[in-house]
């Protein structure tokens, strides 16, 4: 079976400076890979590369994503191809009703892939679903996108918009970062939920606890700039037992 | 080759629509400012005596003063003698109706989106259509006589209202004012006349619609709104001119008088042509218009989308007279290529309790400059007045300029005044945001900038709203990326 994401000996520079410094990972369809590390290790980097940034400069290796070379390819491209990206911190549009805008995304993806466009019922059918599920509050569908929202508003927003998008790939980039229990554990199942076999997830985390909800296939280290460690759920918990200190001394 | 030429015209004609030239003979005065100019104007529209001592006194006041430079603009010097002051569409007679207005002119205002044949007219908006110097017909006016509200061009307005005119031409904009409304007081040709009696709400929006077709002229038109005790109206205007690469001076008078518990509502979607992206042609726009609450409890709104002109100069204005009336200001500018606004209000609180509100969004791209500039001022009798500004400026690309002037004069200790402003550069993190999501550059954009108009769209009746924010799109074409 051909891999949903395969990403070779990638280098990303942003500004000159080298940030990944060949990475490798291969994430097949309805697989789940958490990838962990230290800050700075280029987490962040990785997402940004895969979602076309602007500024995050591919300087070697290759990303291929469901076959398709990703250099070449706009961010909306990408997103229409079907890779998307939950934010570490999601932006506010002032005056930009929030249903409007994932409406709008919505379509212009299926255009871009050549299907009809959603009926405005069957849109609103949807993204109630998924707005209950994650347990909020319709009215955010009427304010502008993100706009006032809390922090954990904005990242269970990401999560509707995921569910609303029905993405090939999903990079979530610390969703859970600054979310109470209660919250990390709507998020999770809202990610368990699209977990249908075929789509596949990379979830950058810091911490453990979201893991112990999404069992994921496989567990990365990411260290300056490389994949540095790999291994199923009891490498997650080793590092939370014991911090990245390990790797230092494998390293040296 | 012809397939790309066709091609670039009609990237041009997507960026500004209404660039068109209608071919009709123009009946145009000579070039030149002078006495004799201004007499001729006068006697094409058989005015009054009173009229032609008016105009003259404006000109021999003009003749005293000189060209403003406050403002935040470079302005090339306009040679006021190389205008024509007058043309107007050639027509054997005046046209009784409508169905007797030459076709062309017709055709004209339907490919500007302006129908005014019975078939396609927009619903319960009625429309006077301003074509270079002239009024060439105003629809729906018979509905609106048996409703007891006048809404006629200027020129028909001197002949049929006279006692009207003459009570209030200059009592909100004297000629004195300054530079552009004494020019305009001297020459202006024609412009929309609205009264709305007693009591009365007006049956439906008014709306006047202002073409500048002929060439090395300027348009000089002049609005005078009047309502009465209790009295209602929106208005709205709209205008368009085609692409020259000569600068054409548009300089227009706006007076409103609004009395006790009258409500007048004033939007505009300014649309003239911008010049091109390397700031050659474009039209001059300098405006005075000014509303006055004149008695209590007396409303006026104004609601502007500034998209086109090469220069812009503005300021329309509320004096707050009676007590407990209120004066509102919504403006969106918007400055791409090389285009330059200087634009706000004022608010003069005369009265005791009256209000104020300023919403202001100036969106600048390109090489352009927008300024905001308004004036609140309290008078000393003016007890509790209150004012509220929020003026919000939106960067994108990094050679454009935005600017705030306020100005706060208060007398009065009771006054509250609020001002709050924001300078923002649409982020490259909105944009990636979007774009991750699925929507392109352009449709990201102009959301963002949608977004941050909504506040004064949504002032704007609903076929206009939808008309403005189409423009702001198309205005912004290219000005990322």
């Amino acid at each position: 079976m051909n891999d949903m994401l395969k990403i070779s000996q990638l280098k990303v520079a942003i500004d000159d400076k080298e940030i990944l410094k060949g990475l490798d990972l291969e994430v097949g369809p309805g697989e789940l890979h958490a990838i962990m590390g230290p800050n700075g290790s280029g987490k962040s980097t990785l997402g940004y590369a895969l979602a076309g940034r602007d500024g995050y400069d591919i300087t070697g290796g290759s990303i291929e994503f469901d076959g398709q070379d990703l250099a070449d390819m706009e961010p909306e491209e990408r997103a229409a191809a079907g890779l998307f990206l939950a934010f570490q911190y999601p932006v506010e549009i002032p005056g930009v009703n929030n249903a409007y805008f994932l409406r709008s995304a919505l379509n212009a993806q299926r255009k871009a892939r050549g299907v009809e466009e959603i009926d405005g019922m069957t849109f609103l059918k949807s993204v109630r679903e998924s707005l209950k599920q994650l347990k909020m509050d319709e009215a955010l569908l009427k304010r502008a996108v993100n706009e006032g929202f809390s922090g954990g508003e904005k990242k269970r927003n990401e999560i509707v918009q995921m569910a609303v998008l029905q993405p090939k790939l999903a990079v979530l980039d610390e969703t859970d970062s600054g979310l109470d229990i209660d919250a990390l554990k709507l998020v999770a199942e809202g990610i368990n939920r699209l977990r249908d076999g075929k789509r596949s997830f990379v979830v950058i985390t810091h911490y453990q606890r979201l893991l112990d909800y999404l069992n994921p296939d496989h567990v990365h280290v990411l260290s300056g700039g490389r994949i540095v460690e790999s291994g199923g759920e009891e490498l997650a918990r080793r590092l939370e037992a014991e911090g990245y200190g390990f790797l230092e001394e494998s390293a040296a | 080759m012809s397939e790309t030429v066709e091609q670039v015209q009609n990237l041009i004609q997507q960026r500004y629509k209404a660039g068109f030239f209608t071919d009709i003979e123009a009946d145009k005065v000579r070039a030149g400012l002078d006495e004799e100019i201004i007499a001729m104007i006068s006697a094409k529209k058989n005015e009054p005596a009173w009229m032609l001592e008016w105009r003259l006194k404006a000109f021999h006041h003009w003749q005293t003063m000189k060209t403003p430079n406050w403002a935040l603009l470079k302005v090339p010097a306009i040679d006021f003698q190389a205008i024509h002051y007058y043309a107007a569409p050639k027509q054997k007679n005046r046209p009784k109706s409508l169905d007797e207005v030459d076709p062309k002119l017709l055709e004209t205002f339907d490919k500007l989106g302006v129908p005014l044949h019975e078939r396609a007219r927009l619903a319960g908006v009625a429309v006077d259509a301003v074509f270079d110097s002239v009024s060439v017909g105003t629809t729906f006016q018979k509905e609106l006589k048996e409703a007891g509200v006048i809404f006629c061009s200027f020129s028909e307005a001197v002949q049929e209202h006279p006692e009207l005119v003459q009570e209030y031409l200059g009592s909100v904009v004297p000629y004195t004012d300054n530079y552009f409304a004494a020019l305009n007081s001297a020459v202006f040709s024609d412009g929309s006349f609205v009264y709305i009696p007693e009591g009365t709400r007006c049956p439906m929006e008014l709306s006047t619609y202002f073409r500048i077709n002929a060439r090395d002229t300027g348009q000089f038109e002049r609005t005078l709104i009047i309502a009465e005790p209790g009295a209602e109206v929106s208005y709205l205007e709209g205008c368009t001119a085609p692409m020259r690469d000569e600068n054409q001076l548009h300089a227009a008078v706006v007076e409103l008088v609004a009395r006790k518990k009258a409500k007048i509502k004033y939007s505009t979607v300014q649309n003239w042509y911008p010049g091109d992206e390397n700031g050659k042609g474009g039209i001059y726009n300098f405006v005075t218009k000014r509303g006055d609450c004149r008695e209590d409890d007396a409303r006026i709104s104004w609601t502007q989308v500034e998209t086109g002109s090469a220069i812009t100069w503005k300021y329309p204005s509320c004096i707050l007279r009676g007590d407990r009336s209120a004066g509102e200001f919504y403006s969106v500018a918007l400055t791409h290529n090389h285009q330059q606004a200087d634009t706000g209000t004022k608010m003069i609180h005369l009265g005791k309790d009256t209000t104020s509100k300023i919403i202001s969004k100036g969106i600048s791209a390109g090489k352009s400059n927008n300024t905001y500039r308004g004036l609140v001022r309290i008078a000393k009798r003016a007890e509790n007045a209150r004012n509220y500004t929020q003026c919000d400026s939106l960067l994108i690309g990094k050679t454009c300029g935005a600017h705030t002037f306020p100005y706060i004069e208060s007398a009065n200790a009771t006054a509250k005044i609020e001002h709050e402003a924001t300078t923002s550069r649409i982020g490259e993190d909105q944009l990636f945001y979007c774009r991750s999501r699925g929507l392109d550059e352009e449709d990201a954009v102009a959301m963002i900038v949608d977004g941050f108009c909504k506040e004064v769209f949504k002032e704007l009746p609903m076929e206009f709203a939808v008309e403005a924010k189409a423009l702001l799109e198309i205005s912004l074409e290219g000005a990322v990326g």
